[in-house]
């Protein structure tokens, strides 16, 4: 199974991606991920890529092959499509982040186009506003906790239980109770989606 | 043993304290960094030595004289540092070591975030060292333990190689035994330490005769190995082996194609290449960077009398830059065996926005940036000298303040030379803290010697940024958490010879313009220190965002075109608006015209 994760620097997408998984290897499988640290950490779009199963071979994801692609920001969700497989699934986020150089009038956010760009180009599509229902949950910052919550409803591979034990591990006794809520929702965000 | 989810650069660290590492030492580089952090993390209860140093070339001279004295010692760097190191490896290579020294370099084919795509296999051939291309984290782990027992066998330092697509990249690792050693560490006088002409000749036909005893050894290393049978033959070495399986099998071919990978480029195993070579007449090459392998394998072609059909970099079907991946790898073998390649067109896509990164909401030295170029004066010709490092992102727009980046230190001389050609020409070199103790120093002491008018700005945010928040000198911080005394910038200046030295909080952006004004007026080097720390470090408490007065607000749009700051936002037609990324440093409030901005800092 191979997930992209992608969205902008300070958003939580290598935090997700780890937890993902420390919460596979304890399912007993192989893991691989990558991600990118330095430069593009400061504002600039991230990816990472996070690939499970058994005798896997290098940490990228080929063209058009990834199951998952969880697009924590709008229009970083549209520039990693590429790899999503055709019958893959899609959870974005469609809280907006944009920069600068959109107000300075270097380029621009089309944010409806991408949106029909993304419903026309995938199978399996979720739009959920992770930011909204991390501010619901407690603060802002709970974006990924949102998202993995989110991700459990879609990928019935993924231990729910052992992918918050996982994601709790690595927060702070103080916000253990936001995410935790923050998580709750996503989840429940998808299934009344899906249902 | 335990499995565990670890980086590479974990796995590295890891690997050296298995190996009984006495002594540590690194400067931070990405993709580097995360072996030495987690190596001092590590220091105290595993009862070794670790220091952050000033640069790489320090690192590796403290090193080499831990490993002269028999201790177990590990350097590590990204691939450029090895340049600033370069001085003492080539030498220390031929006077050879008593402890075992490992180097890790780590490239960053891409560039994700560096200066250069060289090629570290290239410089270890160049400086006669040995050198372990690790394709993952368990390999990269493994091989650590192995470059130790090589080094103090050949008494070499040994360098491991890792790229990007193994420092960043997490596996599930089998996390060694960790035995305790006790190795006899004592330096003797009256040995081979003293590099003098006679000694030099003597060592270099010494090492010359290591080496080839140690290219011998590594046909039967178990990190060289033949694997699978076929008519198709690929050889291959690092992340890329991982590629070629995956491509292989995407192709249908794995089955009639026989892999030769090599983890040992320098000295390359002749004898394991050249029976693989006799049976293989038609060859393809995949690697990262340079044509290291492939150049190796030409090598022995011609001295072996074999005729080959060698694709890989020379004839491109392998590209010559940037890193690889399972695309390009599988396009370039499809392309060499004539294999039909399926491919999905990927319809066009709505424009995107252009994302590139730049300083962070609340970075103070936005307004650094942005005080240096009101100094300079809106429509001023004078050249911005930059550096290394976050400051780097001054060049983006609308702060547009850095004109010029070539390498750590670079920002002070390279003014010089541009103010020496063009004679009042006038340059403001801008660069950061951990950079000027990193190779800024000597810089100012030419311009002090030569009495070149420099203008410096140092942007001191008491941190290495970029890397993630390492100390240095001047922060009063060791690597292991020691509280000792900083270094003062203000006095090492002063003892350099400068006498203009002014400090000044860029947030009063008033004062800090005139401090830089007066700078550049001043006869004779003159440099200020604009001082505030990192947004991001833990100690330091962010403001609550600013508040824009909306009746005040005439829309004139300067807040967000002016400084360029993630946290303001305006669409097209209305007014302004902050988002909760603000940490009211409050330069937009300096900014606007009409006072419609309150709260932050000021």
């Amino acid at each position: 199974m191979d997930i992209i994760m992608c969205g902008v620097g300070g958003q939580g997408t290598v935090l997700a991606s780890r937890v993902v998984g420390e919460a596979a290897i304890s399912q007993g499988y192989e893991v691989r991920t990558s991600e990118i640290i330095g430069m593009a950490q400061r504002e600039g779009p991230v990816v990472s890529q996070v690939r499970i199963g058994t005798r896997l071979h290098g940490p990228l994801i080929p063209d058009a092959s990834a199951d998952y692609l969880l697009g924590f920001e709008l229009a970083e969700a549209v520039r990693n499509l590429d790899k999503l497989e055709a019958k893959g699934q899609a959870l974005v986020n469609t809280h907006m982040i944009v920069p600068p150089t959109v107000y300075l009038g270097i380029s621009k956010y089309p944010n409806e186009q991408l949106i029909d760009y993304l419903k026309e180009q995938t199978s399996g599509l979720v739009l959920i506003n992770a930011n909204e229902l991390a501010a619901q949950a407690g603060s802002t910052k709970a974006i990924s906790a949102v998202m993995l919550g989110a991700f459990t409803a879609l990928c019935p591979d993924i231990d729910e239980t052992m992918l918050l034990r996982e994601l709790l591990a690595r927060l702070p006794q103080r916000v253990q109770e936001i995410n935790t809520r923050a998580f709750k929702l996503g989840k429940q965000f998808v299934e009344g989606e899906t249902r | 043993m335990t499995r565990q989810l670890l980086l590479g650069n974990e796995a590295i660290a890891w690997g050296a304290i298995a190996a009984g590492v006495k002594v540590a030492t690194a400067y931070p580089g990405t993709p580097s960094t995360e072996i030495f952090s987690t190596l001092a993390n590590q220091a105290k209860r595993y009862g070794f030595y670790a220091e952050w140093c000033v640069n790489e070339k320090v690192a590796l001279e403290v090193a080499y004289g831990s490993a002269i004295s028999g201790a177990r010692t590990l350097v590590t760097m990204k691939q450029v540092g090895l340049n600033v190191a370069a001085d003492p490896l080539l030498s220390g290579t031929y006077l050879g070591v008593k402890g075992g020294l490992v180097l890790v370099v780590a490239d960053d084919p891409g560039p994700h975030s560096s200066q250069t795509e060289q090629d570290t296999r290239h410089f270890a051939g160049f400086a006669k060292v040995p050198v372990l291309d690790p394709s993952d984290p368990q390999e990269a782990m493994e091989m650590v333990i192995e470059a130790f027992d090589i080094s103090e066998k050949y008494h070499l330092p040994v360098i491991l190689r890792p790229t990007t697509r193994v420092c960043h990249v997490g596996q599930d690792v089998n996390l060694p035994e960790i035995i305790s050693r006790n190795s006899e560490v004592h330096f003797e006088k009256g040995g081979d330490w003293v590099i003098f002409p006679s000694v030099s000749l003597r060592k270099h036909g010494e090492l010359l005769e290591s080496l080839n005893t140690l290219g011998q050894e590594f046909s039967s290393s178990p990190f060289n190995y033949r694997e699978g049978q076929g008519e198709y033959a690929i050889a291959c070495s690092g992340v890329s082996y991982h590629y070629v399986k995956e491509a292989l099998q995407r192709l249908n071919i794995i089955d009639n194609t026989e892999i030769l990978k090599i983890s040992t480029p320098y000295p390359f195993p002749e004898e394991l290449a050249a029976q693989y070579l006799r049976q293989h007449e038609r060859l393809l090459v995949i690697e990262e960077q340079d044509p290291v392998l492939e150049d190796a394998i030409l090598r022995l072609a011609g001295k072996i009398g074999l005729h080959l059909q060698l694709s890989g970099k020379h004839d491109v079907m392998v590209p010559g830059t940037g890193e690889l991946n399972v695309d390009l790898v599988t396009k370039a073998i499809a392309d060499w065996s004539g294999k039909n390649l399926k491919s999905r067109p990927i319809p066009a896509k709505p424009e995107l926005p252009i994302r590139r990164p730049i300083l962070c909401a609340g970075c103070p030295h936005r307004a650094s940036f942005y005080a240096i170029r009101k100094a300079a004066g809106k429509k001023s010709d004078v050249v911005f000298t930059g550096d290394i490092g976050c400051y780097t992102l001054g060049m983006m727009p609308p702060l547009s303040a850095v004109d010029t980046c070539l390498c750590m230190g670079a920002a002070i001389t390279q003014a010089q030379g541009i103010g020496r050609a063009e004679p009042g020409r006038q340059t403001i070199a801008v660069l950061g803290d951990s950079t000027f103790f990193h190779s800024g120093i000597t810089g100012v002491i030419n311009a002090v010697y030569n009495q070149y008018p420099l203008t410096l700005v140092i942007l001191d945010n008491s941190t290495t940024a970029m890397t993630g928040f390492q100390p240095h000198p001047g922060t009063g911080q060791t690597a292991t958490g020691e509280i000792v005394a900083a270094v003062d910038l203000q006095k090492v200046l002063a003892g350099c010879g400068v006498t203009f030295i002014k400090r000044v909080d860029p947030i009063n952006l008033k004062e800090a313009v005139a401090t830089v004004k007066e700078a550049l007026a001043f006869d004779g080097p003159a440099v200020v220190i604009m001082e505030r720390a990192c947004i991001n470090l833990p100690e330091v408490k962010s403001s609550a965002p600013v508040v824009i007065d909306m009746d005040k607000c005439k829309d004139c749009g300067l807040c967000v075109t002016e400084i360029g700051c993630p946290a303001l936002v305006m669409e097209t037609g209305q007014k302004p608006q902050v988002l909760e990324s603000c940490a009211g440093c409050g330069l937009c409030i300096e900014v606007c015209p009409f006072d419609a901005i309150q709260g932050g800092d000021n």
